[in-house]
This record gives C-alpha cells, sequence and structure tokens, in this order.
C-alpha cells in the first residue's frame, strides 16, 4: 500500500467523527521502483494532505519531506523527487493502519488493508 | 441454465480461491472485463491531456479492469470484498493499490480526493441480503452516499452493472440519485440479449452540459439515442427535443357529456346487437362525486 493510498484512507467505524488520518505501524517496508510522472505529481499535490503524508513518510523510515509545502515548490525538480518517492515508491507490506480516535487496527498483509468493519462497527 | 452468482452465495464466499483462479484464467472473461472496462473508461470522459488521474476500481476483483486504468496510464486504487480475488490481483502483480473492504460498508475516502470511478460487474452484489444484518437499502445509501462524497466536483463514476431485474435497476437508480448524483443509464446493444450492457454514468454536481448521458451503442456499432436530449462531448451542441407540447387551448368540456349523449351511445349500442339495459329515470344520473 503506498502512501497516496494511506493519505485517501479514513476510518469508517460508526460515531468516530475524524477517522482521518489513519496512524501506522510498520512492520515491513518496500521501496518499489516507479516511472516519475511530474504532471501527475502537481494534479495530485493541492489533493494530498501534507501533514499527513510527513508523518507517515517518516514512519516509514524516509525524513526527507520538508515539513510544509506550498505550490511554489513544485517548481523544484528536487522537491518533486522526494515528493514522488514519499508518496509512490514507498510501500507499506506488513503492518496495520490504526484509527486515531478507537485505535482499532486495520492489519496490513500483502500490502493490502484489511478495512472490513465488524457487524458492530457499521 | 446455472443462476447467477449473485444468487448462489455471497460474494466473498463465491469468490473462493477456485473460482477466483477460474475467472482470471478464462480468456473469455478476461476479454469481455477488457472491453467493459475500455468502454467504462471511455464513459468517464476524463480530459484527454495526458494528465493520469487517480481513479477508483469498485470491486476490482483479480485487478482486470485495473490493467485497463493502468494501460491508460492512470493511478487506481482497488476495492474488493473478496481476498481469494484481490491475492490473484497481487500475483498478476497489478500496478494499482488493492484494498480489502465492503462497498456496502461505505468507502471509507476523504472527501473530493478521486477524479474518477469505475466499478464493473459488482455493484448489483449490494442488493442481496447475504447476512441477516444486512439490510440492502442501508448499504446502497452508505455506498452512494461515500462514493459521492468521495470523488472531486464534475468527476464521474461509471458503474456497469447486471441487474437481477427491473426492480434492481430502479433501487440502483435511486440510491444514486438520492445521494446527489445525476446522469442516468446507458444501454449499449439494447437489443441483444447476449451483448446487452448496461452502464450507469454518474455525474457529481448539478447536471449540466456535460452531465447528459452520452448515447448507447448499437448492433451496427452506430450510436442510438435512448433518451430525448442527447450531449455530443465533442462538439458542444445539444439537442433537447421538446418534451412539453404547448397544451391545447380548448379542453373537452366533460358536461357535454350529458344524459343525451349517454342515451345516443345506448341506442347505437343495441343497433349494434350489444345487451344494454333499458334506459329508465336513473339512466345517466348525476352520482355522488365520491362515486
Amino acid at each position: 500500500m503506498r502512501l497516496l493510498t494511506h493519505n485517501m484512507l479514513s476510518s469508517n467505524i460508526k460515531g468516530v467523527t475524524n477517522g482521518f488520518p489513519l496512524l501506522i505501524e510498520v512492520e515491513k517496508v518496500v521501496e518499489k521502483q516507479v516511472d516519475f510522472n511530474e504532471d501527475f505529481l502537481r494534479n495530485m499535490f493541492p489533493k494530498i494532505e501534507w501533514k499527513a503524508l510527513v508523518e507517515a513518510s517518516r514512519t516509514m523510515g524516509y525524513t526527507e519531506l520538508p515539513e510544509n509545502a506550498e505550490s511554489s515548490m513544485l517548481d523544484s525538480d528536487e522537491f518533486l523527487r522526494k515528493f514522488h518517492h514519499a508518496l509512490i515508491e514507498l510501500h507499506l507490506e506488513e503492518g496495520a493502519l490504526v484509527c486515531p480516535e478507537t485505535g482499532r487496527k486495520f492489519p496490513v498483509n500483502k500490502g493490502i488493508p484489511n478495512m472490513l468493519l465488524h457487524e458492530d462497527e457499521v | 441454465m446455472t443462476s447467477r452468482p449473485e444468487l448462489q452465495a455471497p460474494p466473498e464466499i463465491f469468490y473462493n480461491d477456485d473460482e477466483a483462479r477460474k475467472y482470471t484464467s478464462s480468456s473469455r472473461i478476461i476479454e469481455i472485463q477488457a472491453k467493459l472496462s475500455e468502454r467504462a473508461l471511455e464513459l468517464l470522459a476524463l480530459r484527454s491531456d495526458g494528465v493520469p488521474r487517480l481513479l477508483l476500481d469498485i470491486g476490482c476483483g483479480s485487478g482486470l479492469s485495473g490493467e485497463t486504468l493502468t494501460e491508460n496510464g492512470h493511478q487506481w486504487i482497488g476495492l474488493d470484498i473478496s481476498q481469494s480475488m484481490l491475492d490473484v490481483a497481487l500475483e498478476r502483480e497489478v500496478e494499482g493499490d488493492l484494498v480489502l473492504g465492503d462497498m456496502g460498508q461505505g468507502l471509507g475516502l476523504r472527501p473530493g480526493v478521486i477524479d474518477g470511478a469505475i466499478s464493473i460487474s459488482a455493484v448489483q452484489w449490494l442488493c442481496n441480503a447475504d447476512k441477516s444484518s444486512h439490510e440492502p437499502r442501508i448499504r446502497l445509501k452508505a455506498f452512494f452516499g461515500s462514493l459521492y462524497r468521495c470523488l472531486a466536483r464534475g468527476a464521474r463514476a461509471v458503474l456497469q452493472v447486471y441487474p437481477g431485474n427491473l426492480a434492481q435497476r430502479e433501487l440502483i437508480l435511486g440510491f444514486a440519485m438520492r445521494a446527489g448524483f445525476s446522469g442516468g443509464i446507458v444501454v449499449d446493444y439494447p437489443h441483444s440479449t447476449k451483448s446487452r450492457k448496461e452502464y450507469l454514468v454518474l455525474t457529481c454536481g448539478p447536471p449540466s452540459l456535460s452531465s447528459a448521458a452520452p448515447r448507447g451503442k448499437d448492433e451496427d456499432g452506430d450510436s442510438c439515442s435512448d433518451e430525448d436530449s442527447s450531449g455530443d462531448e465533442d462538439n458542444q451542441s445539444v439537442c433537447i427535443s421538446d418534451r412539453h407540447r404547448p397544451r391545447k387551448k380548448q379542453k373537452l368540456n366533460k358536461k357535454m357529456k350529458g344524459r343525451e349523449w349517454v342515451l345516443r351511445k345506448k341506442e347505437q349500442m343495441r343497433r349494434k346487437g350489444n345487451a344494454v339495459p333499458a334506459n329508465t329515470k336513473y339512466t345517466a344520473r348525476k352520482r355522488k362525486a365520491r362515486f
């Protein structure tokens, strides 16, 4: 699961008001090489919750992302590369996503998060 | 003839390891799914500016439809309820991210982040109550509500469905509309039982020129329009035929059908040879309004 997806997922449990962002428990991180696409990064940038991305990438062991980011930084190739790496190339293979309000864990196996809710959580 | 998969078992049980493997190794199914995905992507009407978009594949299964999205240069997140199907997708090393989840529980995505959503042969599963705690209406509401929220403004969702019957079709469309979507159903090859395919084309946002439902395909490959208004995405020309004809100035006056008229009609019927009750003082008498 890439951080791109993590940035979009939120906890869907009944009664939770703010289920975003999900905290990450890391057991195994994999880095995969993906082709760099500047257009995609520019398109996605306004939609990304930057703080959540920085937090998540730090948990995964990548500390290169700046604390704050503005759209003007998209002109810098170096920034784009770091953004690309954090967003698309870091994969959480094994671990868990944790709901920030209830602490409920969504396990991640083989890169697939299990977001199925139990009967009483719907 | 074997019954529909939807009537045999819930999707996470029907699509077990064996079925998942069978499904994905059938060349016929692969071909059909590829065609459906291409068409769904076409109906999504994304701007063709070469910018990769973030799309959602609902009921992505073993990633057959997701591959079409990748081939067209997009990033995608796939959701499916069957672990077996997702395992096959992993084997095939699909590019999109996979999530094990139940669309009837809500998609659990942040508002306004998805550029478009497709679903191939999946949404009709919502109409079954597979567990006693399931109520299809609640699940449909949760699904469409969360889908509407996570789509960016103006984004579309194209859901290719196999509704079991008319009631299911109405149910699905009804909940989509209630969630705030505008749009309609596009039918390809409506006259062929084998090739007939239905796509629910939904737009997030108020109805506008761009959300006018596109035309379905016909046997000859020509476009046939099921609706009065047709929108041509390329030419920006929209012709809306006149649905409301001007009312006739003279309304037929019911008072004309008085006693005389009734007596005349009865005479006509008698001449024809029909059995007509005799004329009495009660014939054509004014009845109470709530008769």
